[in-house]
């Protein structure tokens, strides 16, 4: 079965060649405190053990802009638009010096967000979203989107016995109500809602991450054996 | 394409001035003439320079550094650092009425990155939020002249200034001359789609001064004779009836703080 040629989110890189790219990107979003990062750590030493590399990256996590955004978080002091823009830095350098070579070197790529949660934050914040879309024009469209969605009743508890109400998960700068929680809440209902809103729109692979971790892995696993099975074919 | 913001006047009333040209064109040393003369008028002014803001400097410093910062991160860095000081810098200088001068603006980005390879739709789209000036001097010189001045006194060309990162040569002075070219097409071309004010960056320094403060006092006339606070004791400077407008005016105090 022939690989469906590798695309650009938008207008992409002009100066970036991505006609061959062997490797598979697959990502998981999600909200926050859904589970993604158990996910994926269940999911990639699985990937290994089929016999298929994988380099994992994630969001904010590129070395020239991780210690700055934390810094700017720590801050509270910047607008929506920098916050944006900081994130697309951390992207872009992500995707070029990481992401891209990985594929080129035919790397199963799993991803810890997209650009898909920029779009969701953004949309909260009352962004215009034709704005934040162009901007991450330059985004490869990943192999596979999955979507991790979960009720909000079972989010809360996850969140509260994860890093908790924090300032940026609870949406404190939107100042949606009086107490933490209750913002909380209502920031989360909202960006559950955006992302909801992206699933027809990007194609995502929607998983319901409100059962056991087992149950939500096993539901991933099965949307990912078809890719691998793609890839094992391709190098038969 | 969307409409963009910087295609039709701020709604603020304060005015913007920004200058605009390639590393040696002598527009940081006219700007810099231009608001001692502002303000040696009694106007309130507000100056910000590209590339300022603390948070992205950093940040652009470590990746320069590593040479790892590719044609993109690049662009959206500066975008950062630009939309960090418009929220801080520009806007609420431009609300209370002031007169911002900005050493590099928006137009910048769109002949250094376009010839570093950016895409001219992409990276337009991605200021579509900055706001007009009210005047946008462009200082006009070649590359030739550009590459005497900066060699002149300066012993090492940077990589990333001599666009070393993008040309095909390794020859620094060689590479510097060819990406100030690239930066010059750019610059050339936006004269007539942004309506750039050019300056002939070659002649005298008063020269360029005289015609600059007459430019201005052509297009801001009407709120550069408003602008002035009165002067204690005195309404003799002005040429116009005080306003109620005059109220709000920062004081010469605030302004200083400001910078």
């Amino acid at each position: 079965m022939p690989q469906r040629p590798p695309r650009w989110l938008g207008q992409g890189l002009s100066y970036a060649a991505i006609e061959h790219l062997p490797g598979r990107m697959i990502v998981l979003e999600g909200t926050d405190g859904v589970g993604r990062s158990t996910q994926i750590e269940m999911l990639s030493a699985w990937i290994e053990s089929q016999g298929f590399g994988v380099v994992s990256t994630g969001w904010t996590r590129s070395a020239l802009m991780g210690p700055t955004i934390d810094r700017a978080k720590s801050g509270h002091t910047l607008d929506a638009r920098t916050f944006s823009l900081l994130y697309a830095a951390d992207f872009a350098d992500r995707l070029e010096l990481q992401i891209l070579p990985a594929l080129r070197a035919g790397f199963v790529v799993v991803a810890d967000r997209y650009v898909y949660t920029a779009f969701a934050r953004d949309a909260v914040r009352g962004a215009d979203p034709g704005w934040v879309r162009e901007l991450f024009g330059f985004a490869l469209e990943p192999d596979l989107v999955i979507y991790m969605d979960i009720d909000i009743d079972v989010l809360m508890p996850r969140i509260l016995n994860g890093k908790g109400c924090t300032y940026w998960e609870s949406g404190m700068d939107l100042k949606l109500a009086d107490s933490i929680y209750d913002n909380c809440v209502e920031y989360q209902n909202r960006v559950l809602g955006e992302f909801r809103r992206m699933v027809d729109e990007f194609g995502f692979d929607v998983v319901n991450a409100s059962g056991t971790r087992e149950n939500t892995q096993r539901a991933i696993r099965r949307r990912v054996q078809k890719l691998l099975k793609e890839m094992a074919a391709e190098r038969a | 394409m969307p409409l963009h913001d910087y295609v039709t006047p701020h709604p603020y009333p304060g005015k913007l001035i920004i200058v605009e040209g390639i590393d040696g064109s002598g527009k940081s040393t006219q700007l810099d003439l231009l608001r001692k003369y502002l303000e040696s008028e009694g106007h309130p002014v507000h100056f910000t320079e590209w590339n300022s803001s603390a948070l992205v400097k950093d940040t652009t410093k470590k990746g320069k550094k590593q040479k790892s910062l590719t044609p993109t991160t690049f662009s959206i860095l500066h975008c950062c650092d630009f939309a960090e000081r418009l929220a801080y810098s520009i806007i609420p200088p431009l609300k209370g009425g002031m007169i911002v001068l900005a050493d590099r603006y928006m137009y910048t980005a769109f002949a250094r990155d376009v010839a570093r390879g950016v895409s001219r739709e992409w990276v337009r789209g991605m200021y579509s939020f900055a706001p007009k000036p009210d005047i946008a001097y462009y200082f006009q010189i070649t590359p030739e002249v550009s590459v005497e001045r900066i060699l002149t006194g300066r012993p090492q060309l940077k990589y990333y200034e001599a666009g070393l990162d993008v040309m095909d040569t390794d020859d620094p002075v060689e590479s510097f001359g060819l990406f100030q070219g690239a930066i010059v097409n750019e610059y050339d071309a936006m004269v007539d789609e942004f309506g750039l004010t050019v300056i002939d960056g070659t002649r005298p320094i008063y020269t360029q001064q005289q015609e600059m403060r007459a430019i201005m006092a052509e297009k801001l006339g009407d709120y550069l004779t408003r602008s002035v606070p009165p002067r204690r004791g005195s309404t003799a400077r002005r040429r116009t009836p005080a306003k109620a407008s005059t109220a709000k005016r920062p004081t010469a105090a605030s302004t200083k703080a400001a910078k």
